[in-house]
Parts: structure tokens; C-alpha cells; sequence
């Protein structure tokens, strides 16, 4: 049979089949194609399977060995029932270690809205040029977080780091940054400012949406600088506000690399308290001590605190956010 | 301030409203600006001011490593941005001195690797996402979106226990294993792509008789090259610069093994003078300059997707 005669006869078949359900053929009762369907599924089947095994698999694993003491030279776990969890508020480190990185993140996070939303301005402001600005001020988010630590474990040297010779030379004493605990945290809080490039380049776009007529218009108005940038800018970038307020501080909570290279690289030396944050906890009791169990129990306090504060940010930000659209 | 005799009351926030009628009205007033305002040459020259301080206090730190990795043992804390020796020597006898070569390929592999798969992988699913129609979509689409909410810490326990099980503890596997499967950020981004590509491509290829698989490979997959590149660029940087999965997987056995940044964190200590060790600093200045490298290069010919991606991040949220 040729191709064009066989079209016609499924063609006619089809007729016939639509003709007895009164639907189009191979349509389930939803409206969709059975062969579309299939293939769609086959499609997006490597996500379903890693969704599966490293996202559903993985936590419900979790909350199994939360509840077990697991054993690893056996692959084994037994029973401990709330034992982990009671251990959580048993053991003080874990509260040291919250609190060390929930203080962490207070400083952290306004400080990194504040500098990026400044350098997004001032990049806003040039104009042509800002280009080559935006780039320098890039840069330094690309560097990977061994080399900003290598460089800024002896920049941040209480007696012979640049920074402190800097001050000196304006006549203020500098800290001993990495050794006295006060001031442990402001100096992870100083190299997170200097990687804040991704957060300013997100304020930069949103900044570049804010309409010009607005603050022509409200100058006339005799609106100042300031009332402008609260009245204008801030609500027109409330979105990009939320969005890096909420991601800042979900990374703030987990912070790692900074404080393990800095203070806890080297097993030998004992690590000030200050420095021990809740990440860093975590990756020492699952993979330095191997409890397994106690660390799951940790992974799902974590889980629940940044899940609590994402909806407290997320409840907070709708009274304040500006949606395009809105009462106009 | 501007001139205004005649303000509206209504205040600021609905700043047109009045205004817009107004304008028509009244005499456009001359602005005048204040001194720091940036129209006026005072305030230009203090914009610049500090933009420039700015640029230097950024910069600083890379010209400092350079200038550290130049110096011999005795000056690496100088702080001199002119070295008084120059050697260049501490750039040959890194290689001799720790096994940046062996770190150096890892480090390529995995990242290609990781890289790589995702891309494809991720493609695959944003296509199944954007061009199919099938029952559950639009649901499964959005829990593909909640699991970028979720926290890497949670999962960090188990999928090491599912890596241990399998017996790829201590092998590369795990660092790029699950991008095998696609990952979150990267399926909605190409997707949000092929979306933006005219339907009537493939329902004209569909009519020429090309299957499913045919519209991938030989439409989607060569028109989405753009959303490729920005995939590749960001998971390659992430899989650089990671140094946590390294930690957990391969900081145990041969020092071969590492990647960069476990390398560089390992030769912190040894060459730390406070920890006990050699104290010959340079060489993880040296390190640490070529381990950066790469991803200053690949920002200077790939700037572009950079900042697109991260717009992409922003407006999703």
C-alpha cells in the first residue's frame, strides 16, 4: 500500500473510532494526546528519577537515620528513637553553634543590602562607563572561596595585614580579627562584602526598571534625595529587595567555606567558639565523627528554622512588596 | 530643591496623578541642582571619586595575591605592592612542590563532567516541560521550582549514605553523579528559552514528519546554544569553586586525588608558619592565582551570560 492510501485508511479509521466516543482519537478523558503524554513523561523522567531517589529518597532516609544510631562500618542502623533529637537540646555546641550563626546572619545580611544596594546606585548613576565598573566590581564574585579565604587569612592579620595598616594609617588601632571572638564574625561578615557583586548586579537591573519620570515628576514636586529614594526606589525595587533579603539569608544560615577554611581547615589547632557555626557543626559531627544520626537530626533543625524564617520574610515582604499593576 | 510654589498636597506616593495634569498647567520650573548633585561638576567629580576608591578597594586584593605570589618566602606578608625581589621561580617550582597538575585535571574533568551533563540533561527536561502537553504538568513543574527552595544542608547526610552504598565514596562520582538528572534553576531557565521559541517551528517539523526526539536533537537543541552557554558557564564556576563535596568525598586517601580548592585548603596548612608548617606561603599565592584565573578569563569572554543568568534568578523569585 502506498503511504498516501495508508494515511487515507487511518484517516477513516480515525473518522469511524471519534464517530463511536464522540472524542478525538488516541485523546485521554483530560484532552491529552496518550503519545504527547508519553513522550513528555519520557522527557522529563531523568528529573522524576533525581527528584526520587536525591530529593524524596534522600529525606525520608534522613528522617530514619535521625531517628537511628547508624553505623557506618556496617551499613547499619538501629534504633534510638528521640534520642538525636534530645541530644540537640542536650548538647551545648549545637545552641553555641545556632546562635553563633543566627548572630551571623543578623550582621551578615542588612550589611550586604546595604553595600550592594550603594554600589548599585552609584553604578546607576554613571551612566556610560558603568560597564567597566560593574566588571570591577564583579570580579571578585568569581574568585573561588579558597582563593578570597588564602588572601584575606593574612590581609585580616592583627599585626601585619594590610587591613590594619590601612587603619593605622588613618589612626585607628585594627583588631586582632581572626583571633579575638568579637570580632571572628565581623571578618566573614567583611569578606562576604567583598564577593557582594551578585547581590548589587540583581538591585543594578532592578534599579535600570525604575521609570526616569518618576523622580523628574516628584522634583518638581519638591521631593528631596531622600524622600525620593524611600518614596521611589525603595518601593519600586521591593521585589529585588525580598528576592535578596530571602536568598542572603538561606546562605547565611549554611554558611561554610569562609569559616571552615579560616578557622577549622586544620584539625590539629583547637577553633575559637566563635567560629563554629551551624554548618560547620553539622559537617564535623557527619563526617569527622560519623554520626550519622545526630547529624540528620541537625540537617532537619536547620530545615525547619530556614523554612520558618523564609515564611516569616515571605508574610512580611507581601505587606510591603509593589507589584506592577497594583492600584493604579 | 526645585522651585515649587504651587505643590500638589497629595504627598508622594501617587506621584503622577496630580502631577500630570499640573505639568500642562504651570510653568516648567528651572532645576536648579545642589552642589552634590551629580550634574554639577563638584558632584562629578565625587561620583568619580568614589567610584574610583571603590574600584581600588575591590581590586586590591587581587593585586595583592599577584604581588605575593612574585615575592620570596621571607616577604609574602610585606604587604609591599611592589615586590623588592622579584621571583619568578615560586611559578615553576609550584608544580614541583605540590601536586597542583594532578588537582588541575580532576578539577578539569569533574567540572566539564558536571557541567556537561547538566546541560544536557536539564535541556531534556526543560523541553519535556515547555513543549509537551500532558496530564500533571503544570504541578510537577512547580515542585520543580520548590526544590530550589530547599537547603543543600538536608540532603547532605543520606545522599552521601546512597553514594556510600553504591561504593562511589572516594571517587569522583558524587561531584557530578546527580547532574545526571537535571537540576532545578538550570530545567526552568531553559525552559523559560524554549518558550520564548515560535511553536510554529515544530509543529512545521512535526508536519514534516519528525519525531519527538528529532525535535529535540535537531531544532531545540541547536537553537537553545545561548541558554547552553549560561548553564555550562554557571555549573562549571560551581563545580570550580566547590570545596564542601571534595571535603566529604575525596579529603581522605591520595593527596592526587583532590580537586583545586581541596589542594589549596590542604596546602594552607602545610605551608601555614602558625600551624607548624614550611611557612613558604608563596606557593599557595601561586595556587590560589591559578585557580582564579580560569574564572576571570571565562568572565571576560562570557560576562554577558553571567549577568543574564542572574536576572533570570532575580525574576523568578
Amino acid at each position: 500500500m502506498s503511504a498516501i492510501a495508508e494515511k487515507r485508511a487511518r484517516a477513516k479509521a480515525a473518522r469511524a473510532a471519534r464517530a463511536k466516543t464522540g472524542r478525538r482519537p488516541g485523546l485521554t478523558r483530560g484532552g491529552y494526546n496518550r503519545r504527547e503524554s508519553l513522550a513528555g513523561f519520557l522527557f522529563i523522567s531523568p528529573w522524576i528519577l533525581g527528584f526520587l531517589i536525591f530529593t524524596v529518597g534522600a529525606m525520608v532516609y534522613s528522617l530514619v537515620i535521625s531517628f537511628s544510631y547508624y553505623d557506618l562500618a556496617t551499613n547499619t542502623a538501629r534504633p534510638a528513637g528521640l534520642a538525636n533529637y534530645e541530644l540537640l537540646f542536650e548538647e551545648p555546641k549545637v545552641m553555641l553553634a545556632l546562635s553563633n550563626t543566627l548572630f551571623f546572619a543578623v550582621m551578615s545580611v542588612p550589611a550586604q543590602i546595604v553595600v550592594a544596594l550603594g554600589l548599585a546606585m552609584l553604578l546607576n548613576q554613571l551612566g556610560r562607563g558603568s560597564g567597566f565598573f560593574r566588571t570591577v566590581f564583579y570580579l571578585p564574585k568569581m574568585t573561588p572561596s579558597v582563593a578570597t579565604a588564602a588572601v584575606f587569612l593574612l590581609l585580616l592579620n592583627g599585626n601585619q595585614g594590610a587591613i590594619n595598616q590601612a587603619l593605622s594609617a588613618i589612626g585607628i588601632d585594627g583588631p586582632q580579627w581572626l583571633i579575638d571572638p568579637a570580632w571572628i564574625k565581623p571578618s566573614i561578615v567583611l569578606m562576604g562584602l567583598w564577593t557582594v557583586s551578585g547581590t548589587m548586579i540583581i538591585f543594578l537591573a532592578a534599579l535600570k526598571n525604575v521609570p526616569r519620570d518618576l523622580y523628574e515628576v516628584s522634583s518638581i514636586d519638591g521631593a528631596g534625595k531622600v524622600r525620593q529614594f524611600f518614596s521611589i526606589t525603595l518601593p519600586m525595587i521591593s521585589n529585588a529587595m525580598i528576592f535578596n533579603v530571602i536568598v542572603l539569608s538561606i546562605a547565611a544560615l549554611q554558611t561554610f567555606d569562609e569559616a571552615y577554611l579560616l578557622f577549622h581547615r586544620d584539625a590539629v589547632n583547637a577553633a575559637p567558639e566563635a567560629s563554629l557555626f551551624y554548618a560547620i557543626y553539622l559537617f564535623q559531627q557527619a563526617f569527622r565523627q560519623f554520626n550519622f544520626g545526630f547529624a540528620a537530626a541537625m540537617a532537619w533543625l536547620l530545615f525547619v528554622i530556614i523554612m520558618l524564617i523564609t515564611i516569616v520574610q515571605v508574610r512580611v515582604s507581601k505587606k510591603f512588596v509593589y507589584y506592577e499593576g497594583d492600584n493604579r | 530643591m526645585s522651585t515649587t510654589n504651587a505643590r500638589s498636597g497629595v504627598g508622594m506616593s501617587p506621584v503622577t496623578a496630580a502631577v500630570g495634569v499640573e505639568l500642562t498647567q504651570r510653568k516648567y520650573p528651572k532645576r536648579r541642582g545642589k552642589w552634590y548633585r551629580p550634574s554639577t561638576l563638584i558632584g562629578k567629580v565625587l561620583l568619580w571619586a568614589s567610584v574610583i576608591g571603590l574600584t581600588w578597594v575591590f581590586m586590591y586584593p587581587f593585586i595583592w595575591l599577584i604581588s605575593a605570589s612574585l615575592k620570596p618566602r621571607g616577604d609574602v606578608f610585606n604587604n609591599q605592592i611592589i615586590p623588592d625581589t622579584i621571583q619568578w621561580s615560586n611559578y615553576l617550582e609550584v608544580w614541583e612542590r605540590l601536586p597542583l597538575l594532578a588537582w588541575t585535571s580532576n578539577s578539569v574533568i569533574i567540572a566539564v563532567l558536571a557541567a556537561g551533563l547538566v546541560t544536557v540533561s536539564s535541556s531534556l527536561v526543560a523541553f519535556g516541560f515547555a513543549y509537551f502537553r500532558f496530564p500533571g504538568r503544570n504541578i510537577i513543574f512547580g515542585v520543580v521550582l520548590a526544590t530550589m527552595m530547599l537547603p543543600g544542608a538536608v540532603t547532605m547526610v543520606p545522599v552521601y549514605l546512597i553514594w556510600n552504598e553504591l561504593g562511589f565514596v572516594g571517587t569522583t562520582v558524587p561531584l557530578w553523579g546527580m547532574n545526571l538528572f537535571g537540576s532545578a534553576f538550570y530545567i526552568f531557565l531553559q525552559r523559560q528559552f524554549l518558550l520564548g521559541l515560535p511553536r510554529e517551528i515544530f509543529e512545521a517539523a512535526r508536519v514534516d514528519g519528525v519525531g519527538y526526539m528529532g525535535l529535540f536533537w535537531r531544532i531545540a537543541f541547536p537553537l537553545s546554544i545561548p541558554s547552553f552557554i549560561i548553564v555550562f558557564i554557571f555549573e562549571f564556576q560551581a563545580s570550580w569553586n566547590n570545596l564542601q563535596a571534595p571535603l566529604i568525598y575525596l579529603n581522605f586517601g591520595s593527596v592526587d586525588q583532590f580537586t583545586v580548592p581541596l589542594g589549596i585548603s590542604y596546602s594552607m596548612t602545610l605551608f601555614s608558619p602558625t600551624a607548624g608548617g614550611q611557612g613558604d606561603y608563596q606557593y599557595v599565592m601561586v595556587a590560589a592565582l591559578l585557580v582564579t584565573l580560569p574564572m576571570l578569563i571565562i568572565f571576560a569572554f562570557a560576562q554577558r551570560y553571567f549577568i543574564e543568568g542572574l536576572a533570570t534568578q532575580a525574576r523568578k523569585g
